[in-house]
């Protein structure tokens, strides 16, 4: 039974399509791979499903629903608070997803308290106790804090532990390891993995780093401009990728055991190829 | 830490405890201004006219930045003075402030149709030439304190409004903002708890930079005799009077000119330096 399903989701900015009858599906405490280059509308499926699209993105059609509940026939007021109790959200850039004027502590307990009604007393002892999971030293010094005073590492790693606090069933993470050096990238992808596993919680993990799907994701899609091109799980991905733009990706792939080898670009044939098939997919549309 | 922020500091709180004497000599100067003013600012003396300032040859002590061609006080004029042009900067700064941030804030953040229309009521109000509208405002009101305000909150709500719309905007892309909007928090408690912090410090500076404007439009209004009735003192009627006897007695025009200058300059230190002061980065 699958806890996130996306059908054949549509969305446009004015007359360009941004997402083009997108379907996936994330299973209760399963971690799906959201792969694809810049503007492949990775991030988009994220905002879709959490309600944070740009007021210029319209949804045309489709459906998404969360643990049986159909986001999209909802009126705003109860989508938000369905998806304040269920989802949350881990961003790309640790810089600028803490309010630089708050302190830390009050970032990571406003929403049990606002939201979800905790009392204060409770809702710090669980921000400590979730703050020393991600293993922050000193919590009560990090609660104070201000986000400035705070390395780049640490301020992600306050965004996971405040994505965990409310035990949602479902995390999106928007590129969480993109923003930071490689050394801590990989810190924090392992704690992402650890806390997934410890929770249970359903990952919707979007990157543009295959080595990243490898390590973190057990199914994974593939877009391009918008469509999903690929839908499979991790280990047929890399073993045998179905779709041609599968298989130059990862042989676009930079390897550790050869690194004398000269990178490949995907060849501009694929590209042209995934385009045309997108043309011919929004031709069929226009004429249903 | 011993690294740049420290000299930032030591820098912007020199200006800002020098801004903030002046003013601070002005506000007190304004309250008591009866019992400080050593002279009635209105008592005509046309045997004591034009003396000049203390340094000079043929001073009166009890005259000690001399007299206009009346014989009145200069020194009492200016003290008086402040109260008029610091009562305006204080309420129509802060009442200029208030529509225009209010108005600024809700249309950057929410967007579509109320940024619409208050952008391009923006617009259309900023095509104005300023000064000309604010005559026009006070000829249409009669002359008087309040139509002083109103004049100055009517002219320059666009300018907090303008400035506020695009910090907002900016703010509201943050994830921050995304983040709370997930949580389920409601836009307006967004608006407030998340955004609004982090643009007081540009309210601020706009705040003391518009008290600054309020002063000069003040000045400028009397000096063109549409402020208040003549037998109030204040700078801009003072720096009026004073260019008729400019060869005569240069005393009358240039003191209340550098009250009025370091006044205004005070106000947008004062700004500058408090943003330092509140920026959480700086701090």
């Amino acid at each position: 039974m699958s806890f996130l399903t996306i059908e054949n989701l549509n969305a446009e900015v004015g007359p360009a399509p941004i997402l083009r009858d997108v379907s996936l599906s994330v299973a209760a405490g399963e971690v799906r791979g959201l792969v694809g280059e810049s503007g492949a509308g990775k991030s988009m499926i994220g905002k879709a499903v959490l309600g944070t699209l740009p007021s210029a993105i319209e949804i045309s059609s489709g459906r998404i629903v969360l643990e049986g509940e159909d986001l999209q026939a909802m009126r705003p007021r109860d989508r938000r608070r369905v998806i304040g109790a269920k989802a949350a959200l881990i961003p790309q850039d640790p810089l600028t997803a803490l309010n630089p004027s708050r302190r830390v502590g009050p970032q990571i307990t406003d929403r049990l308290v606002d939201i979800l009604g905790w009392t204060r007393h409770d809702a710090q002892t669980r921000a400590l106790e979730l703050l020393d999971e991600v293993q922050i030293p000193e919590p009560e010094r990090v609660m104070r804090a201000y986000p400035h005073e705070l390395s780049g590492g640490m301020r992600q790693r306050i965004l996971i532990a405040s994505a965990f606090a409310a035990e949602p069933r479902l995390i999106i993470a928007d590129e969480p390891t993109t923003a930071l050096d490689v050394t801590v990238q990989k810190q924090i992808l392992k704690l992402i993995r650890q806390m997934q596993a410890r929770h249970g919680t359903a990952l919707l993990f979007v990157t543009h780093d295959l080595g990243v799907v490898s390590k973190i994701c057990q199914s994974l899609s593939v877009l391009f401009g918008g469509k999903v091109l690929e839908d499979t799980s991790v280990g047929d991905f890399f073993a045998r990728p179905a779709h041609p733009y599968s298989a130059a990706l990862l042989a676009a792939t930079p390897k550790y055991t050869d690194p004398e080898a000269s990178l490949t670009p995907v060849p501009e044939t694929v590209i042209e190829a995934v385009q045309a098939e997108i043309e011919a997919h929004d031709r069929r549309q226009d004429h249903v | 830490m011993a690294d740049g922020r420290s000299q930032v500091k030591r820098r912007a709180g020199a200006r800002l405890w020098l801004s903030a004497t002046w003013l601070g000599l002005l506000v007190l100067g304004a309250v008591f201004a009866p019992l400080i003013a050593p002279q009635d600012p209105l008592a005509q003396d046309l045997f004591g006219a034009r003396l000049p300032p203390f340094w000079e040859a043929g001073a009166d002590a009890a005259f000690p930045l001399g007299s206009d061609s009346l014989g009145r006080d200069v020194l009492s004029r200016i003290i008086h003075g402040a109260r008029i042009a610091l009562g305006v900067a204080l309420i129509a700064g802060t009442l200029t402030c208030l529509i225009g941030s209010g108005l600024g804030l809700i249309a950057g953040y929410f967007r579509g149709w109320p940024d619409m229309v208050i952008s391009r009521l923006v617009d259309i109000w900023m095509a104005f030439p300023p000064v000309l509208f604010a005559i026009l405002l006070i000829a249409v009101l009669g002359t008087g304190l309040s139509s002083i305000i109103i004049a100055i909150v009517v002219i320059d709500w666009t300018r907090f409004a303008r400035v506020i719309r695009a910090e907002a905007m900016s703010q509201g892309a943050m994830d921050y903002v995304a983040s709370a909007q997930v949580a389920g928090r409601k836009r307006f408690s967004i608006l407030l708890a998340e955004i609004l912090p982090n643009v007081l410090p540009t309210i601020v500076v706009l705040l003391t930079l518009e008290m600054g404007i309020a002063v000069i439009v003040e000045a400028i209004l009397s000096f063109v005799n549409l402020s208040i009735s003549t037998d109030q003192p204040t700078w801009g009627s003072m720096i009026a009077e004073g260019r008729l006897s400019i060869h005569q007695a240069w005393w009358v025009l240039v003191f209340p000119l550098v009250t009025l200058f370091l006044t205004v300059l005070s106000f947008s230190q004062l700004g500058e330096g408090l943003k330092d002061h509140f920026d959480p980065v700086l701090r």
